[in-house]
């Protein structure tokens, strides 16, 4: 796929730009950051210098005015090299950000979407609840109408940019017992937990955002992958939410969030693959390198098919990813195939990983080669927006709504 | 100001190169071309001209088949304003040949500054920005690694073996850029959008017939695997035997 299905020139010179800024800015930086847990702010602020948080969004929002699949293709370059560095692009712009350009109003866009699309603050969306995961129905948060605010209670866990972020979409029950029809969406403000260094780079924080009385972010979860990433609960106490920040009409949460889960799958397939892709580009050269009995090992059989075989899922796995991501941008249903494509890459991550690591032996095992960093990177990308299992309940009732139409 | 930037397109330098079947070319399957980063560089050190005057306009210039667009692109996707491909079906191996098809075009620009990396990579000839300096009557200044602009005239620095030699020139004048003189830019999402809507022209090149010609490519000689003599001081005597009467080197 070198490179005419789905990719224009345009295309390619994003890949390109975003490849070099893979390996000139992450890479040196991918394994410390990932020791360390430490969110790679300085990144982010070159990130949004070069327009990567807010690549679809319409340039009068601030954004950089491009296509879907252009911005699938910088997750999937920066998640060859790091999947922190992936997520944090994906997180903010897919979940952070595309509810407010997709159900918001005039005014919301206005307000929240320029301050996201140019990387000045960074937004997350609060979905997952302790006991309302895949079951987004059980959602327990609450948000109850008092003249002109909603005052909102309850908790949210596994938040990317739990901490770091300032703009969050939030779900909560506005009418209980309707089930998803009682869910609505809100947009909440609150100020970064980085606020010293946000100040000294000039990224991160904007003033002119409400700190909302009462929210408040976790401790940042100790994670096995994602490390670069900040992942937080987020707390609401009583806090006040003008009713000018419901996102949608009421009731229509649970519907919003669906869809905005189908371009999110989409983005962690991209994700998943690039991490397949990185691992598999160092396996395939370190086995040209290492000796063993006299030998390069890619000279053996066994070495070569295991090659073969990733490299044959992988190709595989392009066509599924970019096109969902093809059929997403041309305005076609695509719920099933992005289901199919974030199951598939999500799971050839996993195996990727595996197999890379075998490759290189006991060097795969240790944090001198990055395969190991990416082994622990793969598996949330079975978990994260959409277990496994989800995907293939979504892609069950999408077969069995085809038979019935 | 006017600034003229000319570009090459070479193959990426950190792969194993073929000679092609034809003996006197590399084989160009899987190679990957990017912009040269000696041009790269001399394309930043215009636009940060650009930057710092207003009502600047940098023009990049390349010569060569239509691939070279994707070079041109890059740069204007940098921030350059507008491209010129002079077209021909190959970019001879002959610096005078390319120095007198670009400097046929140079002239007609009314350029203040022209800018050309000091070498490239693939023929490493070095030759071309002031063989063009030559043809187009202008002062030149080779390999600079700093360079200031005021007054009409230039400041430029120069590495020399154990020294640095500052110059000055009188604009117009043809520079070419050295490594250090600044870390190009990468385009912005917004800079590739941009670049699809600034002007491309396309003009024959008029090449001259080329005097110097590659007649043979030859890759150097495999390298011998090492040999570890033994280890510690022991091994001493015995890699001095080796190094004066084998190697020959003591």
């Amino acid at each position: 796929m070198e490179d005419s299905l789905y990719f224009s020139e345009q295309h390619l010179a994003v890949r390109n730009m975003v490849r070099e800024f893979a390996r000139g800015e992450v890479a040196p930086v991918a394994a410390e950051l990932d020791a360390k847990a430490e969110f790679p702010w300085a990144n982010v602020k070159k990130m949004g210098e070069l327009g990567l948080l807010g690549i679809p969004w319409p340039e009068e929002l601030g954004g950089a005015g491009l296509d879907l699949l252009s911005y699938m293709i910088v997750i999937n370059e920066m998640a060859k090299i790091d999947a922190s560095h992936a997520i944090t692009i994906s997180a903010h712009t897919t979940l952070g950000t595309s509810p407010i350009v997709n159900f918001g109003t005039a005014a919301q866009k206005k307000r929240y979407v320029p301050l996201l699309a140019t990387g000045k603050v960074l937004g997350g969306f609060g979905l997952t609840e302790p006991s309302a995961g895949s079951d987004a129905a059980s959602t327990r948060s609450t948000a109850v109408r008092k003249g002109s605010h909603y005052v909102l209670n309850g908790s949210k866990i596994f938040i990317t940019h739990g901490g770091v972020g300032e703009i969050f979409i939030v779900t909560a029950v506005t009418e209980p017992g309707a089930g998803t029809k009682g869910i609505s969406s809100f947009i909440v403000t609150k100020e970064s937990s980085d606020l010293d260094k946000t100040k000294r780079l000039g990224i991160g924080h904007d003033d002119s955002l409400t700190s909302m009385r009462g929210f408040t972010s976790g401790k940042k979860e100790d994670k096995l992958g994602w490390r670069a990433s900040d992942t937080r609960s987020l707390v609401f106490e009583d806090v006040e939410v003008p009713a000018e920040n419901l996102l949608g009409e009421e009731g229509e949460g649970f519907n919003n969030f669906m869809r905005t889960l189908d371009s999110g799958r989409v983005g962690i397939a991209a994700l998943s693959l690039g991490i397949a892709e990185g691992a598999f580009e160092h396996s395939l050269r370190y086995s040209t390198l290492r000796k063993q009995f006299g030998q390069r090992i890619s000279s053996f059989q066994g070495i070569q098919f295991q090659l073969a075989d990733i490299a044959t899922e992988i190709e595989a796995g392009k066509h599924l990813m970019f096109h969902a991501a093809w059929m997403a941008q041309n305005k076609q249903p695509f719920s099933k195939q992005a289901a199919i494509a974030k199951l598939y890459c999500s799971e050839l991550a996993m195996r990727t990983t595996i197999k890379a690591i075998q490759i290189h032996g006991g060097y795969g095992y240790t944090k001198e080669y990055p395969v190991e960093r990416m082994f622990r990177d793969a598996k949330i990308c079975e978990i994260g927006e959409g277990t496994s299992e989800i995907q293939r309940l979504v892609i069950a009732r999408n077969l069995l709504k085809e038979l019935a139409d | 100001m006017k600034i003229a930037v000319c570009v090459k397109r070479v193959p990426d330098m950190d792969v194993r190169f073929r000679i092609g079947a034809d003996n006197i070319s590399v084989d160009q399957g899987g190679l990957k071309f990017d912009i040269n980063d000696f041009d790269a560089w001399a394309v930043e050190a215009a636009l940060q001209l650009k930057d710092k005057n207003a009502g600047s306009e940098v023009t990049v210039i390349s010569l060569g088949p239509d691939v070279v667009q994707e070079t041109i692109r890059k740069a204007l996707s940098m921030g350059a304003d507008r491209g010129i491909q002079i077209k021909a079906d190959k970019v001879p191996f002959d610096g005078l040949a390319i120095a007198k098809a670009l400097s046929a075009e140079l002239k007609t620009g009314g350029y203040d500054l022209i800018l050309f990396g000091k070498m490239s990579p693939d023929s490493s000839n070095g030759v071309v920005g002031p063989m063009a300096a030559e043809l187009l009557g202008l002062p030149c200044v080779t390999a600079i690694s700093s360079l200031e602009i005021a007054n009409g005239k230039g400041t430029a620095k120069r590495e020399l073996e154990g020294a640095q030699e500052i110059v000055e020139f009188p604009l117009p004048a043809v520079l070419t850029v050295d490594e250090g003189l600044n870390a190009a830019r990468l385009p912005s999402l917004k800079g590739i959008m941009a670049a699809k809507k600034k002007p491309l022209q396309i003009k024959p090149a008029l090449l001259a017939e080329p005097q110097i010609t590659v007649r043979k490519l030859e890759l150097p000689a495999e390298r011998k695997a090492g040999r570890i003599v033994g280890e510690g001081a022991a091994a001493v005597p015995e890699l001095v035997r080796l190094l004066q009467t084998e190697a020959k080197v003591l």
